[in-house]
């Protein structure tokens, strides 16, 4: 690896970076306008086409990467001292995002073919992604943290369009608002830092900010400023990937079309927030107590949602809460200065995730979009290649080796353990609900009895090939995703070296946190430690729902107070809806009531009134007969003579 | 410049002041026609009686100043004249036909 160039030209021409963004743009464009013009196929195609190309040219910038590099495109906006030109930072961790992004995505637009085939809007679902891939890729690539927030704001958009894609109900377009508003109040906190930034280094360049940030240069304020720009980052990371508070809206969103929570809700947008700690990961280490809430809210929040994730019965809901609770982990590792197994979780997670819910999606397909996992059951025979894939999914996610789940979750719990007992041991019972309740779906979905209607026993069928093709492809990655950090097997972390600069000014800074060695002993007893207690996991879930064949409580069954708050998920929507929803809605409806009706409505009408009657009045002046204007035209030429000239 | 010595001697025979008074009330003849007829065509000509009364005082002082500017001035009068009494009578001719009258009265449809 060459060093470090700062302001390094880009190798290749300025179009081929344009074309990342710009091909899902153009796929955007031409899948919109021509919406209702295109058959399903061709929407299709054009909308896949356009992500696998960004997805070559980003290899091509991947395999061709050497050094770090920005590429000016143009100067954005200039006012004053506030230089932010548009430029995009090829680096190890946007290289790694763009390869994620249109990975990933090219695959679930493959899926999104079979998927949403007899769907009457599928130009209008191909323009959204794409404009989904297209935000996301911009968010990845700014070299600044304005156009991190462009991307962040438009990611956002296309999550409430595609949450409420169904826009004929009600409760879709609720769930889409949510998602919206609660992402507002991350994003508020966000824009503040970014304000609080350019205060302090004077831009909002990575670079610059960074350099700044490493040498101490914090403008008027102390390195306490740090801190409270860190905590104000959080806040937005908080939104864009729902940690608590502000998770709510997550398992919402699977109201959308199951291949946009695949995509959006699991695999990439959710993961947005990660990716800005760790852009801003030198910011980070200067804060230390930042990171102790970071770490916390974490942790907290991977428990929290397993806990809520073990008495779901919506097969997507399920997935939901363990998506929150994996990005738990990821803050967890965060807080805890392990950034690359952060990192490393992110992309086996999008794996993973992915395939989960791709393949929720092929048993959703089966059982004419029946989610409620009460009405499922031995499924197993009718769909073989969703049930062995998801079946690895599971395993992955569980942290059994040698799946990719296992090396990053594993890696993110020894770090915690050199961190601190008590959250390793939160962590570790963490995994083990993990596993019980991934365990618990694949079971009451694939094993025992069928439950479901005659008619849909009837038709249940595999999925065609476009959706268990990306199904395949993503099993095989989350199998063996997680040798790119494995050391034990392989001899060498190939994600850590790749991503070491990312952390240059970090290590520089706090170089005891990037040299903890564990003891190969511990280490060993570790991973011994979380895969027994994922093994008893997935036996309990066996126990309970294959040898015992228990199915879950109806909706208006008894439970005992501590089943009833899981089910009811902590009773949190209803805490915020008495808590700030009501009240709000209470004083806008006051508003309206007492200051639209009362004062600005009379305002408003007394304007047009007063001209109304104005004119009423001098219509009288307008007779229409031609006399009286002649003869009023001679008294005013007469009066204007007699006055200019009588005074001669 | 005015050469009043070139002017011939029988062009005074006639005081300036008669063709003021003259012009003046040929003048407010035609105001009081435009005013009190309703028929456009009287009125219409009664315009034409403002206007050459006007071209009668201009050829008289230019006349008496031996000044060709006012009679030039007359000319273009006559040509701005004619051109608008086509137009006029063109608006007339179609006030006639869709009224089968020429009263202006009848012309009140801009009444607010």
């Amino acid at each position: 690896m060459e060093t470090v160039l700062p302001g390094a030209t880009a190798p290749f021409s300025t179009l081929l970076y344009v074309l990342i963004p710009g091909l899902p743009f153009l796929g955007f464009l031409l899948n919109g306008l021509l919406n209702k013009k295109l058959s399903s196929t061709v929407a299709g195609a054009i909308g896949t086409l356009a992500v696998l190309g960004s997805f070559l040219l980003s290899v091509f910038l991947f395999v061709n990467f050497k050094y770090q590099y920005t590429v000016n495109l143009f100067d954005w906006i200039s006012v004053g001292s506030l230089q932010i030109p548009f430029s995009y930072q090829i680096d190890q961790l946007s290289l790694l995002m763009l390869l994620l992004i249109t990975g990933v995505g090219t695959l679930i637009h493959i899926y999104s073919i079979g998927y949403m085939h007899h769907d009457e809007n599928v130009g209008k679902f191909f323009s959204f992604l794409n404009l989904f891939v297209f935000s996301m890729l911009i968010l990845v690539l700014g070299a600044n943290f304005v156009i991190l927030f462009i991307g962040w704001e438009g990611v956002g958009l296309c999550s409430y369009l595609l949450i409420g894609f169904w826009n004929k109900n009600t409760s879709y377009n609720n769930a889409a608002k949510k998602a919206f508003i609660i992402n507002r109040v991350g994003d508020l906190g966000f824009l503040l830092g970014i304000f609080l930034m350019y205060l302090t280094f004077n831009s909002v360049q990575y670079a610059e900010v960074f350099q700044k940030a490493s040498l101490g240069q914090f403008g008027n304020y102390g390195v306490g400023v740090v801190t409270v720009i860190t905590l104000l980052l959080f806040v937005g990371a908080m939104g864009k990937s729902a940690q608590l508070p502000l998770y709510t809206w997550l398992p919402d969103a699977m109201a959308g079309p199951t291949p946009v929570s695949a995509l959006i809700h699991a695999a990439t947008m959710v993961t947005a927030g990660i990716y800005l700690v760790l852009r801003s990961n030198v910011l980070f280490t200067l804060a230390p107590q930042t990171l102790e809430v970071v770490g916390i809210i974490g942790l907290a929040t991977a428990l929290f949602a397993a806990t809520i994730g073990l008495a779901q019965n919506d097969i997507k809901k399920v997935l939901a809460y363990s998506t929150v609770s994996q990005l738990g982990y990821m803050f967890l590792a965060l807080g805890v200065m392990g950034y690359t197994s952060s990192f490393f979780h992110v992309l086996t997670h999008a794996f993973f995730k992915a395939l989960l819910f791709l393949g929720a999606g092929s048993v959703i397909h089966a059982m004419s979009n029946e989610q409620d996992m009460r009405r499922m059951g031995g499924l197993r025979k009718a769909l073989p290649i969703t049930f062995l894939t998801m079946l690895i999914g599971c395993l992955a996610i569980s942290g059994i080796p040698p799946f990719a789940g296992f090396f990053s979750k594993d890696e993110i719990l020894s770090h915690v353990y050199e961190h601190s007992k008590v959250m390793w041991v939160i962590g570790v019972f963490t995994s083990f609900l993990t596993a019980f309740y991934m365990f618990r779906l694949l079971f009451l979905t694939f094993f025992g009895e069928f439950r479901g209607t005659e008619e849909q026993r009837h038709h249940l069928h595999e999925s065609p090939a476009s959706m268990t093709l990306p199904l395949i492809v993503l099993a095989i990655l989350s199998a063996v995703g997680g040798f790119m950090g494995a050391p034990m097997f392989v001899g060498k972390h190939y994600l850590a070296d790749f991503l070491a600069p990312i952390f240059t000014y970090s290590r520089q800074i706090l170089p005891a946190a990037f040299n903890t060695e564990p003891e190969h002993s511990t280490e060993l007893m570790l991973m011994g430690i979380s895969v027994a207690v994922a093994v008893v996991g997935i036996v309990l879930a066996y126990v309970m729902y294959v040898a015992r064949a228990q199915r879950p409580a109806e909706d208006d069954a008894q439970r005992s107070a501590p089943e009833n708050l899981v089910y009811h998920k902590y009773y949190i929507d209803e805490l915020y809806d008495n808590l700030i929803v009501k009240p709000v809605m209470a004083l806008s409806t006051g508003l309206y009531k007492f200051v639209e009706n009362g004062i600005i409505d009379p305002i408003a009408n007394g304007v047009g009134r007063v001209t109304l009657a104005g004119g009423q009045l001098l219509r009288a002046v307008q007779t229409g007969s031609v006399e009286t204007y002649l003869i009023l035209m001679v008294i005013g030429i007469v009066l204007i003579l007699g006055l200019n000239f009588g005074r001669l | 410049m005015t050469n009043a010595s070139i002017v011939p001697a029988v062009i005074h025979e006639v005081p300036l002041q008669y063709y003021v008074f003259f012009a003046t009330a040929l003048f407010c003849i035609g105001v009081t026609g435009v005013l009190i007829r309703r028929n456009a065509i009287i009125i219409f000509m009664c315009i034409e009686l403002m206007l050459n009364a006007v071209n009668i005082l201009l050829t008289a002082f230019a006349a008496y100043r031996a000044d060709p500017n006012g009679q030039v001035f007359v000319f273009f009068i006559m040509a701005v004249a004619a051109a608008e009494v086509s137009v006029g009578l063109g608006i007339i001719v179609m006030i006639y036909r869709n009224f089968q009258n020429t009263d202006v009265n009848l012309l009140s449809r801009l009444r607010g």
